[in-house]
């Protein structure tokens, strides 16, 4: 460095010493600054949004996995019929199929439980005609036939009811579709405002520094050199703009998680994650908030070269023009 | 004459036998837009190694014959051949390479104001891609000669008048043009450094740059016996 202590012996003749050379864009100046905070902020909400919609949709699919993974059996009482006998045949009828896991039957403390809500509680089962489910596990990648179970099902047992939930499963898995594909439109709007935002402020933090591309380009720079200097200081900008937002949107996610972990099987913290899902970062969030960051360097890069191109162009060719005189003099 | 003056001084003398200017205007006429001509049939020749000075009244052209000659303005007509090359037939991406022959000093010298001093002159060698301790030397003992040795790191903000166009023109010579254009060069110095500056642009021809300055200040004209160009109502009269 230059400076040094006034009670070093200064030579008679000054030792040339220079500052490290500068890079050739300033690299701070106040629309930069503000370029930085835009993207920032968009890089935030583009990231929510990513957040939110991966969320929804994991918590759609372990909805439809759970209830897919489960089918019931119910057996709807009948005079002189004997429940606990019949509940056991018909287990073992499910069990002999291929698929089925493990089969459980709802013992009566269960049901009544189940019941508690309506009937109210010290509820005797045996006075009452209630009906009896039997729980199967099935394996969700090769499920059973379940037309063939039902079959064999009604012909020994006809009180029996197989329910493979099929109806909700499907309206579960359109549910999910239609979330996730409402999530997706989302996030392309909002990407799309990030990348014109980010195009716009790119535009008006280098008409800032216009007279750089000029005089460049008069001490002979080459187009594709001042191109590279100004794409270097743009991407500088962009990705600490976008690592400051991607990192708020991970530390929103983290606190969030940490709160729902917290606070577990408190009424309120159930209900917002029956709700939101788990607010959970799986690594793929965090690789979306890095594809975010990557996105965004990019697309800033690209404007800034193609707009100090534009300028060179304009000078080149339309300035150099007598013809049009409402270019700038040089 | 360094390395690469000698090349193109045999490619030059390769090519053709007799001595060839280095820049040569052909009944060149300049309008701006739909106004009058500013130049009307310019005919002449920069020899190499000359010396010349380009006069006239204010807003009689100087700045804009520069322009043609730096190649950042078209001519409306005429032909203008540069180091050889008809430069209505070379493609733009050319451009950069030719102004690299050709110094040029603004009038209002364009320095960076964000760059020291060091780091304004040592520009035009940044962006040829060259590196730093491979020009260093050279940059400071430039600086010393148009005596801004002691203002090495100092913002352009901070530098007087005359500084600001030393360093200007330290700027032009940095990489040993074949050619300096110098806008009004002394427009903001005192006499006696005027006279200096004047020296150093002898000096530089000397040394094998063809000089072109222009200037209304016949006080610096009278110094030097040198070709004359004078340029009035688009009529261009040169005394050699
Ligand atoms: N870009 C432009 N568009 C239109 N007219 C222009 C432009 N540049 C210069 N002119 C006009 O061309 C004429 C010559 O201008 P120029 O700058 O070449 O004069 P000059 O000889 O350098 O003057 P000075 O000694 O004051 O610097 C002037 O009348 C000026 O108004
Ligand atoms: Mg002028």
């Amino acid at each position: 460095m230059t400076r040094k202590a006034p009670t070093e012996t200064q030579p008679k003749r000054p030792e040339m010493r220079v500052r490290p050379t500068g890079p050739i864009v300033p690299p701070v100046n106040v629309s930069g600054n503000a370029l930085m905070l835009v993207i920032a902020i968009m890089a935030f909400l583009a990231c929510l949004t990513l957040g939110a919609v991966s969320m929804v949709r994991a918590t759609a699919q372990s909805w439809q996995s759970q209830i897919s993974r489960e089918i019931t059996i119910q057996i709807k009482p009948e005079e002189n019929l004997d429940m606990d006998n019949t509940l056991a045949n018909a287990r073992d009828i499910a069990m002999t199929f291929a698929g089925t896991k493990s089969a459980e039957i709802v013992d009566r403390a269960a049901t009544a439980r189940l019941l508690e809500p309506w009937l109210g509680p010290g509820l005797n089962l045996d006075d009452l005609p209630v009906p009896r489910l039997i729980v199967i596990t099935i394996d969700e990648t090769a499920p059973p036939d379940f037309g063939a179970m039902r079959a064999s099902l009604s012909e020994s047992i006809p009180q029996a009811i197989l329910d493979d939930h099929r109806t909700w499963v499907d309206r579960l898995i359109a549910m999910a579709q239609t979330t996730a594909l409402i999530g997706t439109g989302v996030l392309v709007l909002v990407f799309s405002a990030m990348v014109l935002t980010v195009i716009f402020a790119t535009r008006g933090a280098l008409s800032g520094n216009r007279h750089i591309v000029e005089v460049l380009h008069f001490v002979g720079a080459e187009t594709n050199f001042v191109a590279s200097e100004f794409q270097k200081h743009f991407l500088k900008i962009s990705f600490k703009g976008s690592a400051a937002g991607g990192a708020l949107a991970a530390l929103f996610f983290f606190i969030a998680n940490m709160w729902q972990r917290r606070s577990m099987a408190t009424p309120e913290s159930d209900q917002a994650t029956a709700l939101f899902g788990a607010f959970q970062m799986g690594y793929t969030g965090y690789l979306g908030i890095f594809a975010t960051m990557i996105i965004i360097g990019v697309l800033t890069t690209l404007t800034a070269r193609f707009t100090v191109m534009r300028t060179i162009y304009e000078i080149d060719l339309i300035r150099s023009d007598p013809a049009r005189t409402d270019g700038q003099p040089d | 004459m360094d390395r690469r003056a000698f090349h193109v001084v045999k490619r030059h003398s390769q090519r053709s036998n007799r001595i060839v200017a280095l820049i040569h205007f052909e009944n060149v006429g300049l309008r701006y837009g739909m106004g009058p001509e500013i130049l009307r049939d310019l005919t002449f020749d920069i020899p190499r190694k000359s010396f010349q000075f380009l006069t006239g009244p204010s807003g009689a052209g100087k700045t804009t014959l520069l322009r043609l000659l730096f190649l950042s303005l078209q001519p409306t007509r005429g032909l203008i051949r540069m180091f050889d090359r008809d430069i209505a037939s070379i493609s733009r991406t050319e451009f950069p390479m030719l102004r690299r022959r050709v110094g040029i000093v603004f009038q209002d010298f364009r320095l960076l104001d964000h760059l020291t001093t060091y780091e304004n002159v040592a520009l035009p060698l940044r962006v040829r891609g060259k590196d730093e301790s491979t020009y260093r030397s050279d940059v400071l003992e430039l600086l010393k000669w148009v005596g801004l040795g002691e203002r090495l790191n100092v913002l352009p903000p901070v530098l007087s008048g005359g500084e600001k166009q030393r360093a200007a023109i330290a700027r032009a010579l940095i990489d040993r043009p074949e050619i300096l254009l110098a806008d009004e060069p002394t427009g903001n110095v005192d006499p006696p450094m005027a006279r200096r500056l004047l020296n150093l642009f002898l000096e530089l021809n000397r040394l094998g740059t063809a000089v072109i300055i222009a200037t209304h200040d016949l006080s610096l004209m009278d110094q030097v016996e040198a070709r004359r160009m004078i340029l009035s109502q688009g009529r261009l009269d040169i005394y050699d």
